[in-house]
């Protein structure tokens, strides 16, 4: 079971505490009326499927209830950081290196 | 019978004898005894069946890893356990235990003719013996091989032990308590941290248990072990747990320990929990787990009898138990000369011990020779006599790799010894590398993926000094780790038994090896020969070769048989071992109960059971129950006599003509608020809400961004800032978090506050002509009459004193009316109702009443009629689509092409030809009954009921283009080959001019 790191609680939990929520910065269009339909396709349907570090979005659904973001390796499983929602994905090669 | 049993040796209890029985015959063995070493005390070693070949087996080991062993055992009623490991299980007085995979007896077995057939046994042998012909397959041989799968026969009836689960948190977690793992804590206890220290024996000490002519300090190593437990058990930072087996490493330091509580007691104390899973989070974690003694593969190697040398060492020094008075000792490894030793000098006559190696210290062989043991080095072994026990070993010189002729040494008892292998399954639960070491041909771990040490054996690491000073480092290396800082501490160690050893594929020999019955896995019976044939075959990996031969595979998860597989692999391959690779080893470390993971979640704790506050009244009036989602449901209420299909046609009668009750309570209800609460309502749901006036309500309807169906419900405006959403009884958790969702991530400008309020409101249902004449008498502070109060309608109030949020809205097609109030008050409302609603013959109904009631007029219910594929144009429903709408989710996906494709699956009615068929929901329709099998399936049933209303059944499905298809006729293959006609309706089948809800 993982420990996770809560960014608004500024505290790490279990991961019986969280629920995955899929891949991170992927906005919602301002006005999908404008997009065609293969950029909708993508929107709704195109994910990264990496492998390695993953931009995901995780709910403290057990806690305070914020959506927030995390980058974690696939491979390892192993979380390299969290970050709150609206923030920008911060640079993993600094992250790598401090592991 | 003879006794085994060697005075002064051992450390069982001789004072408390006790009594239990194997295959219904009565044993006696000591306090302290397992069912292995009493069994053997009274020269017993044929313990089980081979689970393949139903092969004569015998134990060979004296620890966890035991391959042969198993046996089922019997509690009580509802206590059978098989396969439970007979050098594990200790006994106690009554206990009741049997051997497996024979029949008619042990001694005796039928199924050992597969033993004749060997091969038609050999590697691949599922793949390829009975692929052809193909209508073999269901008639001959899936029955066969499920009568002969499986290990053991399985419990039957429902297990009753109670099993117990924690959580617990420490600095440093040491697993196992050999020497490395006894100094691991000492050093980390004296240096303060909180220490867990398991073991999955009995007892604490590993090794030192077996060893007791080792000195330690100056003192005996048994003392010495004595004062090391006394010293952590003063420490109140440290706490021991034997019988505790760590089965799995988990992600950043979590481990999960099965702890045996009541499994060796006789009398088991009233309530105890017969296990305790342990969900340990660790700061640091030292594995000081040994080493795993490896067998040698020659032909006749499971013989009863044939066994492994450290285990007869361990059964004569723990248990006082000489597993043979005649043994002969085939070996690759320095131990296996200090397990001769030790029987020699219990009195055992050792015949020979057979070394595989030419040159061996000078120190060894005169320690043999001063005993009179005659050696033989550079030789081989190539067979055995006997069936249900060994009584010989034919040996052979191995010179210039030329293998000489062989001659028979007569023996009782041959115990081999193939090397070690470091026991590093739990540092593969973490993903650690595994480094091949070629100069003793061992795996050693490497990359660490999390804070764990590894001592002593596990480190390749031999002799009970090394194991010592090693866990003093592991513990050392935890503290620091730590922040902190261990003393330091030596040990003096005395009469050390270090050694080395080297390692081998199967024994070379001068016979055809085509014909040996060498056995690499002896719990999965495969040999060296299906190892060579898989090779042969093109199994180049590692990871093919054991699942084309199953090595491996078993329940030990071959503990016994990794390492001479993948050493014979790699010989059949030409390629170095770690070319070859090495197979994953996964939790559990041994076979763990279903119990102990399941722990207190059985029965009616597995999941919570939600009850409404009205549950207790429907209990008290004999409600039949159903569950939805998580809730305990009111389904229906039978009279006496009545089965669901007469009750269900009363209740629907009662209600259409004149008044029912229903608890909606289970409704999910959201409170959106906020100066924004408009807008986030636009934005989420496809209707408009602008237009929608303060005490009005409207059918919301949600979806997804791919503009399938996700939700619905009736939504009330209670102020222009304020909505009363109700969702699906299911959906309510879900639509919460995908609103959060939106406006956490999406709309964080809205300002907009969701609050989850299911709970706090009851909510009972008034439908029929009847309904207001009941409630109107109990509301104060509105007006409910038809004028001032029209269908969607919403109004706060006060019911029978209550405050309230009342809707007139109807699920039914009857005047309805739906009474929101506090739920603690809910039972007190309802039994109001009740007593007044006694003069209109009020009718309270269920689940299945309300679900006719509403299919009778056409309401979907979202997860029975949708699926997920389902957008509001192919349920019938486009008119809750604001058409003026520039956004909303899933607006966009509603354009997509294969949302505007024709032939889509559409809802419609069905009526069968015969009115008195009812359809089975979820029944496949295929237009032409008549086209060859496999049908083309056009769609499927979704709900299908009698109506009594009506006098026949009703259906609705969802059909490819069914708009297009009103009046069609369709077929529904039914069972028996029958097939149901029907005709394509719409979906409204009752009072389609919607009169009945305009009752004045
Ligand atoms: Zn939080």
């Amino acid at each position: 079971m993982l420990l996770i790191h809560c960014p608004y609680c500024d505290d790490t939990l279990p991961e019986l505490e969280f629920s995955y929520a899929g891949e991170a910065h992927i906005a919602r269009p301002a006005d999908p009326s404008k997009l065609s339909d293969e950029e909708w396709r993508d929107f709704l349907f195109i994910r990264t499927n990496v492998k390695g570090v993953h931009a995901e979005r995780w709910r403290h659904i057990n806690g305070c209830g914020r959506f927030f973001n995390a980058l974690r390796d696939t491979v390892s499983d192993r979380f390299l950081t969290t970050y709150k929602a609206g923030e920008a994905r911060p640079d993993t090669t600094t992250l790598e290196a401090a592991e | 019978m003879t006794d085994f049993r060697v005075k002064g040796r051992g450390r069982v209890n001789t004072d408390k004898p006790i009594k239990f029985t194997f295959d219904d015959q009565t044993f006696q063995g000591f306090e302290g005894d397992t069912v292995a070493s009493a069994l053997l005390a009274n020269g017993v070693h044929l313990m089980g069946r081979s689970f393949k070949y139903h092969r004569p087996r015998g134990v060979v080991t004296a620890s966890s890893e035991e391959p042969n062993a198993l046996i089922g055992t019997t509690r009580g009623k509802g206590r059978f356990e098989p396969n439970t490991r007979a050098t594990i299980q200790e006994i106690y007085p009554g206990l009741k235990t049997e051997s497996q995979n024979k029949w008619p007896s042990l001694k005796f077995d039928l199924g050992a003719i597969n033993d004749r057939l060997y091969m038609l046994f050999s590697a691949g042998f599922y793949y390829k013996t009975f692929m052809w012909p193909r209508s073999f397959w269901d008639s001959v041989y899936e029955p066969i091989i499920r009568k002969a799968a499986g290990l053991g026969k399985a419990p039957t009836e429902v297990d009753p032990d109670i099993y117990a689960s924690r959580y617990m948190h420490c600095d440093v977690l040491v697993v196992g308590s050999g020497p490395s793992g006894i100094a691991a804590a000492l050093t980390a206890g004296r240096a303060g941290s909180k220490v867990v220290l398991v073991d999955e024996n009995s007892e604490m000490g590993g090794t030192i248990l077996s060893e007791p002519s080792v000195s330690i300090d100056g003192q005996s190593a048994w003392d010495w072990l004595e004062g090391a437990m006394a010293e952590l058990d003063r420490m109140p930072n440290v706490r021991r747990m034997t019988r505790t087996t760590a089965m799995g490493y988990y992600h950043q330091n979590m481990i999960g320990l099965v702890q045996k509580l009541t499994d060796h007691m006789g009398d088991v104390p009233d309530g105890a929990p017969r296990e305790r899973m342990w969900r340990v989070r660790a700061k640091e974690v030292v594995l000081a787990q040994g080493a795993i003694e490896r067998p040698m593969v020659f032909d006749g190697n499971d013989t009863p009898g044939v066994m492994m040398a450290g285990a007869a060492q361990t059964f004569l020094n723990r248990f006082g138990v000489l597993v043979g008075k005649k043994p002969v000792v085939l070996t690759s490894h320095d131990s296996a000369w200090y397990s001769a030793f030790d029987m020699a000098d219990a009195g055992a006559s050792v015949v020979a011990i057979v070394d595989t190696r030419n040159e061996l210290p000078k120190a060894l062989q005169n320690a043999a020779k001063a005993r009179g043991i005659k050696t033989y080095l550079g030789y081989t072994a190539t067979g055995t006599k006997g069936r249900l026990r060994v009584s010989a070993l034919r040996v052979n010189p191995v010179r210039n790799g030329k293998v000489g002729a062989g001659h028979m040494l007569f023996c009782d008892a041959v115990l081999v010894c193939g090397g070690w292998t470091p026991s590093l399954h739990l540092f593969s639960h973490t993903k650690g590398s595994l480094d091949w070491d070629a100069d003793a041909k061992v795996y050693l771990p490497g990359h660490k993926t999390e804070d764990v040490h590894i001592a002593g054996a596990g480190r390749g690491l031999w002799g009970i000094a090394a194991a010592l000073d090693d866990g003093t480092k592991a513990g050392m290396d935890a503290v620091k780790s730590l922040g902190g800082k261990a003393g330091s501490a030596t040990y003096e160690v005395a009469e050390d038994r270090t050694g080395t050893g080297i390692t081998q594929k199967e024994l070379p020999t001068d016979r055809n090896p085509g014909k040996a019955k060498a056995f690499v896995d002896f719990q999965n019976d495969v040999t060296a020969k299906d190892i060579r044939l898989a090779v042969r075959e093109g199994m180049k990996s590692i990871e093919h070769v054991k699942r084309y031969t199953t090595n491996g595979m078993a329940t030990d998860q071959g503990k016994l048989s990794n390492m001479n597989g993948l050493t014979i692999a790699s010989d059949a391959l030409g390629k170095e071992a770690p070319k070859v690779g090495l197979t994953t080893f996964r939790p559990p470390y041994t076979p763990t109960t279903f119990g102990a993971f399941a722990g207190y979640h059985k029965g009616t704790h597995f999941e919570v059971t939600r009850c409404t506050p009205i549950d207790s009244w429907a209990e008290e009036n004999g409600a039949e129950f159903e569950p939805v989602a998580l809730w305990r449901r009111a389904w229906y209420f039978p009279k006496a006599g009545e089965d669901m299909h007469k009750a269900v046609a009363r209740e629907c009668k009662a209600t259409r003509e004149s008044l029912g009750i229903f608890d909606a309570s289970t409704l999910g209800k959201i409170e959106v608020s906020g100066p924004d609460a408009t807008e986030f309502m636009n934005r989420m749901y496809t209707n408009p809400w602008t237009k929608l006036g303060v005490g009005r309500a409207r059918y919301g309807l949600l979806l997804g961004e791919d503009g399938f169906i996700r939700d619905d419900g009736v939504i009330g405006r209670m102020r222009h800032d304020l909505f009363h959403v109700t969702t699906t009884t299911g959906g309510a958790a879900r639509v919460l978090n995908m609103m959060e969702d939106y406006i956490q991530t999406e709309w964080p400008d809205l300002k907009v506050w969701l609050t989850s309020t299911t709970e706090e409101w009851a909510t009972i249902a008034l439908n029929g002509p009847n309904a207001r004449k009941v409630l109107e008498p109990f509301v104060e502070g509105a007006d409910i009459s038809a004028e001032a109060f029209p269908h969607m309608s919403v109004r706060e109030c006060t019911v029978a004193g209550f405050p309230s949020r009342l809707f007139r809205i109807s699920f039914t097609g009857e005047l309805g009316f739906e009474i929101n109030v506090p739920a603690r008050h809910g039972r007190a409302l309802w039994e109001k109702l009740w007593e007044v609603g006694k003069k209109y013959d009020i009718c309270p109904y269920g689940t299945e009443t309300m679900h006719v009631l509403r299919a009778e007029k056409g309401f979907i219910i979202v997860g029975q009629d949708t699926d997920g594929t389902v957008t509001p144009l192919d349920a019938g429903i486009g008119w809750a689509i604001g058409k003026m709408k520039s956004d909303f989710v899933g607006k966009r996906s509603l354009d997509r092409p294969d949302i505007v494709a024709p032939n889509r699956k559409q809802l419609v009615g069905l009526l069968t030809e015969d009115p008195k068929t009812v359809l089975v929901e979820g029944a496949q329709i295929v237009d032409n009954p008549n086209q060859p099998k496999p049908m083309k399936m056009i769609g499927h049933v979704t709900s299908s009921y009698w109506s009594e209303s009506l006098g026949r059944s009703i259906a609705m499905a969802v059909v490819e283009g069914g708009f297009d298809r009103m009046d069609d006729t369709l077929h529904i293959p039914a069972e028996n080959g029958a097939i149901v006609k029907a005709k394509v309706t719409g979906t409204v089948f009752y009072d389609p001019a919607g009169d009945r809800l305009k009752v004045e």
